[in-house]
């Protein structure tokens, strides 16, 4: 459903939840934070990046996918192997015994930049590969299980096989791909050093941008007819198939999508902390996209967003405060949230906060009919129709009821 | 600084009475040398950069793998870290002013470590960061350091073909292991085919680089494999079929980290006996630590190349096992890497008295040629390359878990992390 007006949207109860989130990542943590901590917040809203993507394919669709890393990995990698090639200039790596080639190639004794290296010279292909190479991997991937009706836990191990598989793979590669050491030292973009703090700042800001666009994207999915049959299929496949639906070119499709965020997620990721590495590809790695978007609330892409955020930072913090006993706080933490809010922070939210709020809100509205009876009879759909019938933070359906 | 001060200093590590001696000798050596300078510096004096100074505390950072499968090896570099600064702090500080620490966990894994290294430099400002321990967390971190021109004293032995201007690499780089050990099984034992064998990335595959070129372009002798297993392999029985049917002479090995278990176990298995030298094993990569994870009798006989060995024969080195195996209990023990952990504080206190100033660009002007005669692995001097001048050593495995030392060379190996003719 679309508002008739883009600002009066902003203020219905979805748009304020937009707006809230807009004045945290934008006004507050900026004014908060030095530029060290809010260039940590981009570090983690680039995995939000990916907990969107899990919202739609895990929480709408029902497609558990444990390999995000991989996609989130290929848009990093594009993203790092033009910034690695902008730095090995020949007069950069004089002391190589090949310059002009990454230092890494050169320890491995490559002589020549490997052909699939080549087109990252350019920054529009490499733009299009960040989200085109994850998209393509997930569209033959997908293409693959879907077709052949393989979900469920099946298609999240073959994911996260293919996680494994990949990890392997750039590990064992070193040569072309800078192996477990990753790829470091990258230094500027188009020749802006993205090491000072008002590179950094900028890139925060590129990055929160970025997350809105992809949230909105992911929005539109959601409220769109789209949106429904992915939830349909998720509750009862068969009866959407036999409504003559295809069932795997949408799954194929929110799979591509959660690819694409996840691509996007990395290539922020590699600019905002300067390398990237085979250890953001695997299982480990991959689980804990999934558990952002769990602790989060897994069917609210909002949720997702302050899950990526609180996972991170109470990660950072702890570790911060207690270098060794940290990884069981956070074990703790998932282990309570699971226990005790298996809908996550959404969930949380859903059922104690969302009813304090509808009180102010009816009580808002019918202040606002009142003072207003003109305007309000002018607008061919008044807000106050338009509110109750969408639940912003969570789908009406649930899964587990069903 | 008095008495009392100091007895309360010692305490908090070591209660000791050969030890609480051996601080007083040290407290009074670094007394004698610090007497010239008249009183405390004063804080803007020594420290124009906003760094964690205080009129009677500098801040430092140490930053290693306390969590994860690195964790292993490297909390030994940070027992050895914080004995060192024990010591300093207990024979009266850094100019005068007690070092305090704030540690960080880099988790086995890279991106943490350029994370909290620039923690470390931002939030904290820390005077010098002692931590890393692979190459790839160093890699990770060397970007991060240079930015906010820290100063990193990286402990572990490393491929080389680096130099940065904001590492002291206490460790040996390649030549300094490889050169002298090939050397010694050529002149010693008479080795005349060698097979290499490593884990693969960049440390192992670099070292056999130069151990390659070594062997064919300046000893004429001959290589006759050259293997990889990725990291954390465990099924090592087609190379030691190839190794039985080639006869190498000498197989020279830098598998790395739990690959290790597996590798020697499996050789016991297929009837090859160390102690024989048929063939003769040569390790770069197995300290007194990781024999703790294989099991002695697993490696009896094996040689090893370091520029440190627990067993080392010489006072400093006694003092040294005493005053660690006080802090940290009798089990402990102590490998290469640790030493050269142990190694950095005093380094940087070095550098820091020298140049009177906390400043990292003061504090690099003065790294050539610093010295520090209590090392445990002898005496040790900084090259202007910022890695060290040390001894080549070389080890033979005992059932125990120890090392005998068989060889060392007479001289002090000179660093080369760019060496000609071996790229």
């Amino acid at each position: 459903m679309k508002s008739s007006s883009p600002l009066k949207w902003f203020a219905t109860r979805e748009g304020l939840y937009y707006v809230a989130l807009a004045v945290l990542l934008v006004v507050l943590l900026p004014l908060a934070l030095d530029p060290f901590r809010l260039n940590m917040v981009g570090k983690y809203l680039t995995y939000a990046f990916v907990a969107i993507g899990l919202v739609m394919c895990w929480g709408k669709a029902g497609i558990l996918s444990l390999g995000q890393g991989v996609f989130f990995g290929l848009g990093g990698y594009c993203m790092a192997m033009f910034l690695k090639l902008e730095a090995s200039t020949p007069e950069a790596t004089a002391i190589q015994s090949t310059p002009g080639i990454p230092d890494f190639m050169d320890w491995n004794q490559l002589t020549e930049l490997p052909w699939f290296w080549e087109p990252f010279h350019s920054f529009s292909f490499t733009l299009l590969a960040v989200i085109g190479v994850p998209v393509l991997l997930a569209f033959v991937i997908g293409f693959a299980m879907f077709t052949r009706r393989v979900g469920g836990v099946y298609f999240a191990i073959i994911t996260q096989a293919i996680a494994a598989i990949l990890t392997i793979l750039i590990i064992g590669q070193q040569g072309y791909t800078g192996g477990v050491n990753g790829i470091t030292d990258l230094q500027t973009l188009n020749g802006w050093d993205i090491r000072t703090d008002e590179a950094r700042t900028i890139l925060y800001f590129v990055c929160v941008g970025m997350l809105f666009l992809c949230l909105f994207v992911a929005r539109l999915v959601q409220n769109r007819k789209l949106g429904r049959i992915l939830v349909a299929m998720n509750a009862q496949e068969n009866r959407v198939r036999f409504s003559g639906y295809d069932v795997a070119a949408f799954k194929i499709f929110v799979f591509c999508l959660a690819a694409a965020f996840a691509g996007v997620g990395g290539a922020m990721f590699t600019l905002i902390v300067g390398f990237m590495s085979p250890s953001f590809i695997g299982i480990v790695a991959s689980i804990e996209m999934v558990i952002f978007c769990a602790l989060g609330g897994r069917l609210s892409i909002l949720g997702a967003v302050y899950g990526a955020l609180l996972v991170n930072a109470a990660k950072s913090g702890f570790s911060e405060s207690f270098p060794e006993l940290w990884p069981f706080a956070m074990g703790a933490l998932f282990i309570g949230v699971v226990l005790a809010f298996p809908n996550g922070l959404a969930g949380l939210y859903q059922t104690y906060v969302m009813p304090l709020e509808d009180k102010i809100f009816k009580r808002n509205k019918g202040a606002q009919l009142e003072a207003k009876p003109a305007e309000k009879t002018a607008e061919p759909k008044p807000t106050a129709e338009k509110t109750p019938d969408y639940d912003p933070m969570i789908d009406s359906y649930s899964p587990e009821k069903s | 600084m008095d008495t009392t001060d100091q007895a309360a200093n010692g305490r908090s590590f070591g209660k000791g009475l050969g030890l609480k001696k051996s601080l007083m000798t040290l407290a009074a050596s670094v007394m004698l040398a610090t007497s010239a300078q008249a009183a405390v510096p004063a804080t803007a004096e020594v420290n124009t950069t906003g760094l964690a100074v205080t009129d009677d505390t500098v801040t430092v950072g140490i930053l290693h793998s306390i969590t994860g499968t690195m964790a292993i090896s490297e909390i030994g570099s940070v027992q050895a870290e914080k004995l060192a600064i024990d010591q300093i702090n207990a024979s009266g500080g850094v100019l005068g002013r007690q070092i305090e620490f704030v540690q960080e966990d880099g988790a086995s894994d890279w991106p943490t470590f350029a994370e909290k290294s620039r923690k470390l430099l931002r939030q904290d400002n820390v005077a010098a960061i002692f931590g890393a321990w692979t190459s790839a967390s160093r890699k990770a971190v060397l970007p991060v350091i240079e930015q906010y021109n820290g100063m990193l004293y990286y402990p572990t032995f490393y491929e080389g073909l680096e130099q940065s201007p904001n590492v002291v690499y206490t460790g040996q780089e390649a030549t300094q292991q490889i050169l002298a050990s090939i050397d010694w099984a050529a002149e010693t034992k008479g080795a005349k085919s060698f097979y290499l064998l490593g884990s693969d990335y960049i440390w192992p595959r670099t070292s056999n680089k130069i151990a390659r070129k070594h062997i064919e372009d300046k000893l004429g002798l001959k290589v006759s494999g050259e293997e990889y297993y990725p990291l954390g392999h465990t099924q090592f029985n087609s190379v030691i079929n190839k190794i039985k049917l080639r006869k190498p002479d000498v197989i020279f090995a830098s598998v790395v980290g739990g690959s290790n278990v597996a590798f020697y176990k499996q050789m016991k298995a297929a009837g090859i006996d160390f102690t024989d030298e048929k063939p003769l094993l040569l390790t770069i990569s197995v300290t007194e630590d990781e024999i703790r994870g294989i099991g002695g009798e697993n490696v009896d006989g094996i040689y090893a190349s370091m520029k440190y060995f627990q067993s080392l024969d010489n006072p400093n080195n006694k003092e040294f096992v005493a005053a660690f195996k006080e802090a940290y209990g009798d089990d402990m023990v102590i490998g290469d890497v640790t030493q050269a952990a142990y190694l950095g504080p005093w380094l940087w206190k070095a550098a820091v008295e020298k140049a009177g100033s906390f400043d990292i660009d003061k504090i690099r002007e003065e790294f050539a040629g610093i010295e520090f005669t209590k090392a445990p692995e002898g005496y040790v001097r900084i090259h202007e390359n910022h890695h060290l001048w040390s001894k080549t050593r070389i080890g033979q495995a005992q059932p125990d878990g120890q090392y005998k030392v068989v060889y060392e060379t007479e001289e002090l190996m000179e660093p080369d992390p760019f060496p000609e003719g071996y790229q």
